[in-house]
């Protein structure tokens, strides 16, 4: 009998033997970590060196995170602005990635990343801008509050439609091969965006085109209120990276340290390879989905609980930063008076600030009006006219 | 004399242009597609430039919004107008909406995505499908439909040239049955503007694409029985050029849209609508929308009779 045979794709070797596969190992694939519970850094984790300089801002940006979301989530309530999502339980992800990349790594993130862009310089007023959808929002108050992008921080405008972004990464990405840049495409998304077939296609392409972009997947457990059980019967979404002949990784995702060495591995790997990674980090998305979402009705508040406090990045980064003396808690009560301060001014100038005008309705369509919206302008000014009491007045016409 | 496939091979690469950031791809692009229409690419521009892609839309269309957002051309092919539909999203929600979404932050306006599309006589609804009517509801992304290998090329040219994301239907019919002398020489025509191919006074006739041969056909047919048609090739569909319609149909009083799509919310209903709210006072008859049943039958008969069907309605 031959031992083997090529076929289109390459050579394979030939069995008398009839065997399946199983569905899984028999193992689940372990996690990368580097700080333990108690923030003391596993031995053997290989882990980057971080400066102090790096450390302490990661964790600033971490609590700025943690207060800008509690600060903006209160806001919604008190119908201020429309709609708010919050990264609670998953700042180091957004932050600590962030941390690992260059500015001219290319972006294209979901919904729940805002720490990439507080990492990366847009200020807590550019947020409330946002968030209010006022004239001083780079995306003209077109879309609900957390749709951020800005242009300046390679940080792709987020679209709500899950996992669109990521074929357009590997087209980024590729993009960025043929340029030859020092850089690479990082794109992230959350455990359901993986079912859909943009995840699928995205991870196909990449590999086939050997695309220099970094997946990062936040697997949190939830996606609104569909726990993983219900999303795949896979070991996560580092094990279907293999399948794609992608190289892949599971993180700790609430170990900013963990998370700073395998992104920065991930960034290396994928410029100098010219190859696509995906990196699964276990997480758990502590808050509700989105300020429209009441999560207590399909998952146990001690389940919450326990993830908020015992499980929280925040505290266990903190323990580490602190005990290298880099922190005191004069530091963080002064960090936490600072930001708050900064949050509640930015809000209230973001809420003084006029309204894009109406013309704004009409532009960014195409690159100029054509004359069927410059009509439909037209007639909306008209209407306006006539019934402006039916308008809202703050909208400068 | 050269077929719209050779065209549109000239269309996509004149010297100078694919070394200019631009990415021709697509299923079975590499080796020149299944309609031949990327032929030699490869050898002119190499594997880098032209390539093959999985078998994937949405994947395609996804990739191709990227390349553009880095200001590249992305030339992207849908093999059939009929397997569109797994990148609508990426087309609607994705393309179209890029660049307002972002405040003209970002954009994708240099994708083009080309698709074969239309009755070819043979094909059946897997394959002939003419899916136009879908992207026309969408601001922010054009729709070309060329009639003629000519106007194909200066089209072709210009969608890719345009800072916007376009939607580009190539009638299949015109693959095999379009002769016409092509300028060899890089040459654009305008989009959004319709183009009148024939003057007449008693009645106005808009369509697009292959229909153009037919409406000519049948306005020959006409001119016998002493009715003047004018026929206005629309070219592109959205943003359409509702003003060259309108001037006619004030001249003639009459209109008459046909298309190969199907009859209920196709485009021609907008046109009419469009057409009755300009022009009311002059209409001398009611618009009629799509009632071409040569091509409806066409559209709905089985693969064997669709062509002699055709033929005998010309």
């Amino acid at each position: 009998m031959q031992q083997s045979m090529d076929f289109p794709g390459g050579r394979v070797a030939l069995t008398s033997k009839m065997k399946f596969i199983f569905e899984s190992s028999e193992q689940r694939i372990p996690c990368y970590r580097v700080l333990d519970d108690d923030g003391y850094p596993i031995s053997s984790s290989g882990f980057e060196q971080v400066s102090r300089e790096i450390a302490v801002k990661m964790y600033s940006g971490m609590v700025t995170l943690r207060n800008m979301d509690t600060i903006f989530y209160e806001a919604q309530r008190q119908g201020r602005i429309s709609f708010y999502v919050t990264s609670f339980g998953e700042e180091a992800i957004g932050v600590a990635s962030a941390a690992a990349l260059s500015p001219d790594d290319i972006v294209l993130p979901q919904y729940r990343e805002p720490g990439v862009l507080l990492w990366r310089g847009f200020t807590l007023q550019e947020f409330a801008h946002q968030c209010f959808g006022n004239k001083a929002d780079y995306g003209k108050g077109r879309q609900m509050p957390i749709h951020y992008g800005s242009n300046k921080h390679n940080y792709f405008t987020i679209s709500s439609p899950i996992a669109t972004q990521l074929p357009q990464a590997v087209g980024v990405a590729y993009s960025l091969k043929m340029d030859k840049k020092d850089a690479c495409v990082v794109t992230y998304m959350g455990d359901g965006s993986t079912s859909e077939g943009d995840f699928h296609a995205s991870l196909n392409f990449a590999a086939v085109m050997e695309a220099p972009v970094v997946f990062i997947c936040r697997n949190n457990g939830w996606a609104i209120s569909t726990p993983v059980s219900e999303q795949f019967r896979s070991d996560g979404v580092v094990v279907k990276g293999q399948a794609y002949g992608i190289r892949s990784i599971r993180i700790d995702g609430n170990d900013a340290l963990a998370v700073y060495t395998a992104i920065r591995v991930a960034r290396e790997m994928a410029i100098s390879e010219q190859r696509p990674i995906l990196v699964e980090a276990l997480t758990y998305r502590v808050g509700h989905h989105s300020t429209s979402d009441d999560s207590t009705k399909y998952r146990p508040i001690e389940e919450i609980e326990h993830w908020k406090t015992a499980q929280n990045p925040l505290a266990r980064f903190r323990k580490w930063v602190q005990r290298n003396g880099w922190w005191s808690d004069e530091d963080e009560s002064e960090l936490h008076e600072n930001v708050r301060k900064q949050l509640l001014h930015a809000i209230q100038v973001a809420e003084k600030t006029e309204k894009p005008q109406l013309s704004d309705m009409f532009t960014d369509v195409y690159d100029q009006v054509p004359s069927n919206l410059s009509e439909q302008e037209r007639l909306l000014r008209e209407t306006i006219k006539k019934h402006p009491q039916d308008y809202p007045s703050d909208v400068p016409i | 004399m050269l077929s719209l496939i050779c065209l549109i091979i000239s269309g996509g690469h004149p010297r100078g242009f694919l070394a200019n950031k631009a990415y021709v791809f697509g299923e079975d692009v590499g080796f020149g597609g299944v309609f031949r229409c990327t032929t030699g690419l490869v050898d002119r521009f190499g594997k880098r430039r032209v390539f093959n892609t999985p078998l994937c839309e949405q994947g395609i269309v996804g990739f191709g919004i990227g390349l553009a957002a880095m200001g590249n051309r992305a030339i992207a092919e849908i093999q059939f107008a009929d397997y569109i539909f797994p990148a609508f999203d990426q087309i609607v929600n994705e393309a179209a909406k890029f660049r307002y979404r972002s405040g003209n932050q970002f954009n994708c306006g240099g994708l083009t995505i080309r698709a074969p599309y239309g009755a070819v006589g043979h094909g059946g609804h897997y394959h002939s499908q003419s899916p136009e009517a879908f992207f026309c509801h969408v601001p922010g992304i054009k729709v070309v439909i060329p009639r003629s290998p000519r106007q194909a090329k200066g089209l072709l040219l210009s969608c890719i040239r345009d800072p916007n994301p376009v939607v580009f239907f190539e009638p299949k019919w015109l693959y095999r049955l379009a002769v016409e002398e092509v300028p060899e020489h890089d040459y654009m025509l305008p989009l959004s503007e319709a183009e009148v191919i024939r003057e007449g006074s008693d009645i106005t006739l808009v369509g697009w694409g292959a229909q153009l041969s037919i409406m000519e056909q049948a306005s020959f047919e006409a001119e016998k029985d002493g009715i003047s048609c004018e026929l206005i090739d629309l070219r592109t569909l959205i943003p359409w050029d509702k003003e060259i319609v309108e001037a006619s149909v004030k001249k003639t009083g009459r209109l008459l849209i046909t298309h190969e799509a199907p009859v209920t919310a196709g485009f021609g209903a907008e046109i009419s609508a469009s057409i009755v709210e300009r022009c009311f006072l002059r209409i001398e008859y009611p618009c009629n929308g799509p009632q071409c049943d040569i091509t409806r039958n066409i559209f709905h008969l089985s693969t064997m009779h669709a062509q002699t069907t055709r033929n005998s309605n010309r």
